[in-house]
């Protein structure tokens, strides 16, 4: 029995790993293709990621990554394909940099209003497609990818017709108001002149608070139960209506918090220059780190890493832009190992279910005789 | 006795669908009328300009192709939110085609681009059966790559760089109609009666004329062959064995494989003629509206193209009305801001009467719904002067989520849309 379960643990591991090999297969080809040798690329790389300061921004970069993950297991875990992550966490950025702009709070309340704004407005993003869902019957990704489109228009709107700080002289930014000191997070430490920003801490309280959520209440049974097999949940008496709502409100709040790393350690304002995207890349993240919150951070710091190490490559002549390709192929090689994989441990347990059923035959024969 | 039933449903079927097609031709003239109206009110030309149809024609072909592609794919039972991707693909492979060899042969390469796309998604998610959703957002993520990538190899230092080639000479041929729209006719400049018409300002029929002069001259010969498209589509899914076969797969893909249709095999064809149509949708941005690569041009049409599906209840015809109504948004908001303004009343006085007549039929929750927007229409455009542009960018998007919020009981999707189907594995 114990080895079994070994056995479909390693299976498991085969997921990444073979994403992994197949990803550096892949870029050393195109690399080569370019007539550029894969194996120096590579090398240099990894001599420039192990620097100190290259560790911290791995870090860095890996937090926003790991709450946008996060954001998105949370509705994989049911089933629900929350698409809509990009539009909730930049309506959110946008509206709680604006809010934390307008006041001045003792710090740590600052700090809390902030976020409390950010996890409101993502939230009430989201709900959009929840309720949408749950009262009209339309499905989520289609409603998510419309919502994401109109964020973009309306995040825009606001900013430049109301939420914008108002233009000193010829000053052309485009931004909100900065937030005050009492609103900024002090860096942890600094390392190699790099900031370890201090809310990777609440990154990862966060991250313990959704693996508790999810594995350790009733309400986290509930939802991977729906996600399982929703007519088993419905009859066991799971209202599957309020389970997509709530879904719905703590992927969206959650997706609020994506963009407050940024906002607290470094920008202190709503710029067109904060990172985009996050969003989708959550959802790559997500994938990769197989919905789990321990794979979302173990998938985070690799990405993390890779876009920090392949920096490098600009100053060697190499284009960068090759790491894009090993995200992309990454992606796509995880979760088509990730099906296979599944079906061979499927098809091991109903093996090992038949041996069970096998020797339990045997034994009441025994007995009888 | 039986027969008799048979007899009588298929002639209302049959009934039923030519007064559909007599009610679509008179809501259109029903919009020119009150457009009509609302230009003479207002007075602003620009919202039936032939100049207006004309961008709107070029407007709608990208989101039409990409509407299309998304039809075939979703008719097979396949969704495929890769369309952006590919249609990135087909703007990338189009412009280095077209730069490198001319412009047909970026209409090629753009197609093959896209359909490269569509082949990943195929095997990904029919072969290997992986999520359609996850693979279509993957293929989005990888082909914004691959652009980016092969960008910086192949652009930098010969004019472009990493987000934009050199410019591409598009030498496609336009069609100007000769005596309607003043087009050549073997070296005869001939007269161009349409816009005679349309410069005297009459009502309505200036704008018909001018309706008409946007839609004959200076039409790209892509316009044309996506214009046949839509027909073609309509003929071949609902008219041809294969297309029967290939909708089998997406109403009932377990019934049509116990039949013998080979399943996959229509999958396959669905997707990959979705990923070649997304690609000569890029191949167009870049040929006729740009005549230049750049990153992001696609501005999300992929992801317009699928609201165009939807709003068009997955039929050919309503995608094509989709594009339509979306382009026509678009255009207005390239040429003149006072027409999206005047577009503000056009839209209360539409609303307000589809909201009585939905109240007449008793469908309670769309007919507030639709007239309470149509109040707010109506407030929106006697307190302001003009529309901010954003506003005209989310229309489509909007739009779609009122359709599908008031009127999704009465959209047909196909059955086993989304579905995975694993050959010989009965689920659900």
């Amino acid at each position: 029995m114990k080895r079994a379960r070994l056995r479909i643990a390693l299976l498991w591991l085969l997921v990444p790993v073979s994403a992994v090999v197949l990803a550096f297969a892949v870029s050393s080809i195109a690399l080569l293709a370019i007539g550029e040798n894969p194996a120096s690329a590579f090398r240099s790389m990894a001599r420039y990621g192990s620097q100190a300061n290259s560790l911290v921004s791995m870090v860095n970069r890996a937090v926003p990554l790991f709450v946008a993950g996060l954001a998105v297991a949370m509705g994989f875990k049911m089933n629900l394909f929350n698409i809509g992550v990009e539009g909730q966490y930049r309506i959110a950025t946008l509206l709680a940099a604006a809010a934390g702009a307008a006041v001045v709070l003792p710090g740590p309340l600052h700090i809390a209003f902030i976020m409390l704004v950010g996890m409101a407005a993502g939230a009430a993003w989201a709900a959009i497609a929840g309720v949408l869902k749950v009262k009209r019957g339309v499905h989520e990704v289609v409603s998510t990818i419309m919502l994401n489109s109109i964020a973009t228009g309306l995040g825009a709107y606001l900013l430049t017709n109301y939420l914008r700080k108002p233009a000193v002289g010829s000053e052309l930014l485009i931004a909100t108001p900065p937030i005050a000191d009492s609103g900024r997070l002090p860096a942890l430490a600094v390392i190699a002149g790099e900031d370890v920003r201090s809310f990777a801490v609440i990154a990862l309280v966060l991250g313990i608070s959704v693996y508790v959520l999810i594995w350790r209440t009733r309400f986290g049974y509930d939802l991977r139960a729906s996600g399982i097999n929703p007519d088993a949940a419905r009859a066991s008496g799971v209202d599957p209506n309020r389970m997509i709502i709530r879904t719905m409100l703590l992927s969206g709040a959650i997706a609020g918090l994506i963009g407050m790393s940024d906002l607290f350690g470094f920008f202190h304002a709503y710029t067109l220059d904060l990172p985009v995207g996050l969003g989708f890349d959550g959802i790559a993240v997500a994938l990769v780190g197989l919905n789990h919150p321990v794979g979302i951070a173990v998938a985070a710091l690799v990405f993390g890493w890779v876009d920090r190490a392949a920096q490098i490559l600009d100053l060697e002549g190499i284009p960068k832009e090759v790491i894009i390709i090993t995200k992309g192929v990454i992606i796509l090689s995880v979760v088509i190992a990730y099906v296979l994989v599944r079906r061979l441990v499927q098809s091991q347990e109903v093996k090992a279910a038949a041996e069970a059923t096998r020797r339990l035959e045997e034994r009441r024969e025994e007995v009888a005789a | 006795m039986s027969w008799g039933g048979v007899d009588t449903a298929l002639a209302q079927a049959q009934r039923g669908r030519r007064l559909s097609a007599r009610r679509i031709l008179l809501l259109l003239g029903f919009v020119i009328v009150l457009l009509a109206a609302v230009r003479w009110a207002t007075g602003t030309p620009g919202l039936t300009s032939s100049g207006t149809w004309g961008a709107t024609l070029r407007l709608a072909v990208p989101i039409l192709l990409a509407g299309l592609g998304g039809l075939y794919a979703e008719r097979t039972g396949m969704v495929n939110i890769g369309l952006e991707g590919m249609m990135i693909l087909g703007t990338w492979f189009g412009a280095w085609a077209g730069w490198q060899f001319g412009p047909w042969w970026g209409v090629v390469l753009g197609i093959l681009g896209g359909t490269a796309g569509g082949l990943v998604h195929a095997v990904a998610t029919v072969t290997f059966g992986v999520n359609q959703i996850v693979s279509g957002v993957a293929i989005n993520i990888l082909a914004a790559g691959v652009a980016r990538f092969l960008s910086v190899i192949v652009f930098t230092g010969q004019g472009g760089g990493a987000t934009q080639s050199p410019q591409v000479a598009s030498e496609l041929p336009r069609l100007t109609v000769p005596v309607l729209a003043g087009g050549e006719l073997f070296g005869w400049r001939s007269p161009d009666a349409l816009g005679w018409i349309e410069r005297k300002g009459w009502f309505l029929v200036s704008d018909t004329g001018a309706l008409f002069r946007g839609f004959t001259s200076e039409v790209s010969i892509l316009t044309i062959i996506t214009l046949l498209l839509v027909p073609a589509t309509f003929l071949f899914l609902w008219r041809t064995k294969l297309g029967l076969r290939m909708r089998s797969a997406g109403e009932n893909p377990w019934a049509a494989e116990s039949l013998g249709v080979r399943v996959y095999t229509m999958k396959y064809i669905g997707i990959l003629i979705s990923g070649a149509l997304a690609g000569m949708a890029g191949a167009f941005l870049v040929l006729e509206a740009a005549g230049i690569y750049r990153e992001g041009q696609t501005g999300g049409r992929g992801f317009i193209g699928l609201a165009a599906m939807i709003f068009g209840n997955w039929r050919p015809s309503g995608v094509a009305s989709a594009a339509g109504l979306f382009g026509y948004a678009d255009a207005l908001n390239l040429r003149s801001a006072d027409a999206v303004h005047a577009l503000l009343l056009f839209g209360a006085i539409a609303l307000a009467l589809l909201g009585v007549w939905y109240l007449t039929r008793r469908r309670v929750f769309g007919g507030i719904l639709a007239l309470a927007i149509a109040a707010l229409l109506l407030l929106w455009f006697a307190v302001t002067d003009e529309v901010a542009r954003q506003f005209v960018f989310i229309t489509p998007y909007v739009a779609t989520l009122l359709v599908l919020a008031v009127a999704s009981q009465r959209l047909r999707m196909p059955t086993y849309d989304g579905i995975p189907f694993r050959k010989g594995e009965q689920v659900s």
